[in-house]
């Protein structure tokens, strides 16, 4: 594995660690951090006396809040510059202001928590840190040097150049240890908390909400179509030849053409019925969930026990769910369970519908493999539920599903 | 034999056809409804013969025609109605059949208008008080009820085969090596999965034996 921080670098092999760019990555982000640091010092030194001297004149209190916000920049600058000894991101987790203009920027950022801990850095950073960097630095690198000049004053020290020698393979480490160690503190006090990056998740689960929304809206048109167009053009269509055959010798020639011609409507009918059951099952809509699983129960191969307990109908898209996940667990049964017997049970717990379907086949079924299974965790995930699977091989399957709900 | 008849449905087309259908077979269609509110108003004004409705129909554009058709026979009882419908769903046959002890009422897939002279005769019966359901629905109906084993499980099957050959609980349990008390709750499921409830006068054993006998 390729090291992706400072810190795991140094576990590889001492040769290819002090080979590798690493140790002078490290070595420049201590000396960056010399030089923001010393910088940042002199900036706020002068600001911070400038606004109190101004203070008086009213300006300097705008200094001395240019002051506060300081710490932003610092901090952005502080980001970037970590990339040198961890190469994964810190993202900002400052948000956009929530109104436009100067007045909606200083709220905003007033009321982030991020802002203050930005300006405890820079303050640590400003007092302390930069110091430490420094010393660091003077330490591994002027230490082999000052010893191996040592004899230059007194020859008689010359065991000293050896001690110098020893000390060289050692600064890289020096170096590479605290960079890692001021990369680690940066890390966990600039780099997003949980709850900051909460909105950009909470977002991300809308948006498939959205999309998921747009699919059953979709559904439920093709099947409005279908139903109120294909289907009544092709019952009328065979009762205008039904009607037409009224007026034929019954078993003449032209007769049976139109029963042929029937009968094929007939065929067509029963296909289109079954297809619009699949992309929007009717009978879930009008009558619940428990009436729509009992109704795919009675066409399935093989006995289906269903016992759903639910007191009342469950919120729209969970019901949705339900019942594609049992549909499509029950299309797994039957592909490739070699079952002889499935049930399925449901219970709504307080506000917990709890969704087990159970075959007694012979296993194996495999969640990362079948796509089928996939999508449909993809469906539970949508609604914040939970999908785990059981199949040993050899069997049984038990598919069991937690979907929370929510009434309105 | 001449009925008067309200036709309930949306479509435009369908309606029309039937309104032709049944006037060709010398019926008198008394009046047309394109809604199930329509339909609700148009038989409080005069109750006719027979009500022929879509499942599916405005404003709900849901199962509003068969709740119509409930709400109408639990107002007048006896009322014949004929519902047809796209949905072999066995669950709205079944409303429909609870509705007023299941005479005078009809659910017929809209393929069977096709068939004009059963379906007529169909209407027909509906509206002389008999029951008409699509040989559809009555195929799923049975095939849910056709085995009523098959809600037992393997074991509980074990057992009562044993039962079957007349041995006594503990017989069982030592021939399938398992307490006496474990057979006893197999034989207590069988007897709830086979919707066999305590009477004094049957004799619970031997019926769960006689059903197993039967399947």
């Amino acid at each position: 594995m390729l090291p992706r921080t400072a810190w795991q670098a140094m576990a590889q092999k001492p040769l290819s660690f002090v080979t590798s760019p690493w140790p002078w990555r490290a070595l420049l982000y201590l000396a960056s951090g010399v030089a923001l640091g010393a910088a940042t010092l002199a900036v706020i030194a002068v600001l911070a006396t400038t606004g109190t001297m101004l203070l008086v004149v009213g300006v300097g209190a705008v200094v001395l809040c240019a002051t506060v916000f300081s710490g932003i920049y610092v901090a952005r600058f502080e980001r970037w510059r970590l990339r040198l000894v961890d190469l994964d991101p810190a993202p900002d987790p400052h948000q956009s202001p929530a109104a436009p203009g100067l007045r909606g920027w200083f709220q905003t950022r007033l009321h982030e928590p991020v802002t203050w801990r930005e300006l405890g850095y820079t303050a640590v950073s400003m007092i302390a840190l930069w110091w430490l960097d420094a010393g660091v630095l003077l330490f591994a690198l002027g230490a082999p040097v000052l010893t191996a000049m040592s004899p230059l004053d007194d020859p008689s020290a010359w065991p000293w150049v050896i001690v110098a020698v020893a000390l060289v393979p050692s600064a890289p480490y020096t170096i590479t240890a605290w960079a890692g160690c001021r990369a680690a503190l940066t890390r966990a006090i600039l780099a997003p908390r949980d709850n900051e990056l909460g909105d950009q998740l909470t977002e991300i689960t809308r948006s498939r909400a959205r999309l998921v929304d747009a699919f059953e809206l979709e559904r439920g048109r093709i099947e409005r179509d279908l139903h109120d167009g294909a289907q009544q053009r092709l019952v009328t269509l065979s009762m205008t030849l039904g009607m037409a055959r009224l007026d034929l010798e019954p078993g003449s020639a032209v007769d049976r053409q139109l029963e042929l011609a029937q009968e094929q409507v007939s065929l067509t009918l029963g296909e289109l019925r079954d297809l619009i059951r699949g992309v929007h099952p009717q009978v879930l809509v009008d009558s619940g969930l428990t009436a729509a699983v009992e109704d795919i129960a009675t066409r399935f191969a093989i006995p289906v026990e269903v016992d759903l307990q639910l007191p009342v109908r469950l919120p729209r898209d969970v019901e949705l769910a339900g019942y594609f996940l049992i549909t499509e667990a029950l299309a797994n049964i039957a592909k490739h369970s070699r079952a002889t017997q499935a049930a399925i049970r449901g219970r709504l717990l307080t506000d917990l519908f709890v969704l087990e379907v159970r075959d007694n086949g012979v296993g194996g079924a495999d969640s990362s493999a079948s796509t089928g299974l996939t999508g449909l965790a993809d469906r539970v995930a949508v609604l914040n539920g939970r999908l785990r699977v059981s199949s040993p091989p050899g069997g049984p399957t038990l598919l069991h599903v937690e979907i929370p709900c929510r009434f309105a | 034999m001449s009925l008067r008849i309200v036709v309930a449905e949306d479509s435009l087309l369908m309606r029309d056809g039937l309104v032709n259908l049944l006037t060709r077979f010398g019926h008198r269609v008394v009046a047309e409804a394109a809604d199930a509110d329509e339909l609700l108003e148009v038989v409080r004004d005069d109750v006719p013969d027979l009500i022929v409705t879509d499942v599916r129909m405005p404003p709900g554009r849901a199962d509003d025609g068969l709740r119509a058709a409930v709400t109408l026979r639990s107002t007048h009882r006896g009322l014949p109605v004929l519902v047809l419908s796209q949905y072999v769903e066995q669950s709205y046959a079944a409303r429909l059949l609870d509705s007023d002890g299941g005479h005078a009422v009809g659910y017929l897939l809209k393929d069977r208008i096709g068939a004009v002279t059963d379906f007529v005769a169909a209407a027909e019966k509906v509206a002389t008080g008999g029951t008409v359901v699509d040989p559809e629905v009555i195929r799923q109906m049975l095939q849910r009820r056709h085995d009523p084993l098959s809600r037992i499980s393997a074991r509980e099957r074990e057992v009562l085969a044993l039962m079957a050959e007349g041995r006594s609980n503990a017989a069982v349990a030592r021939a399938l090596t398992v307490t006496e008390a474990a057979v006893n709750k197999h034989v207590s499921n069988i007897f709830t999965k086979l919707d066999l409830p305590v009477a004094p006068d049957d004799h619970r054993r031997v019926l769960a034996v006689l059903t197993y006998l039967r399947a």
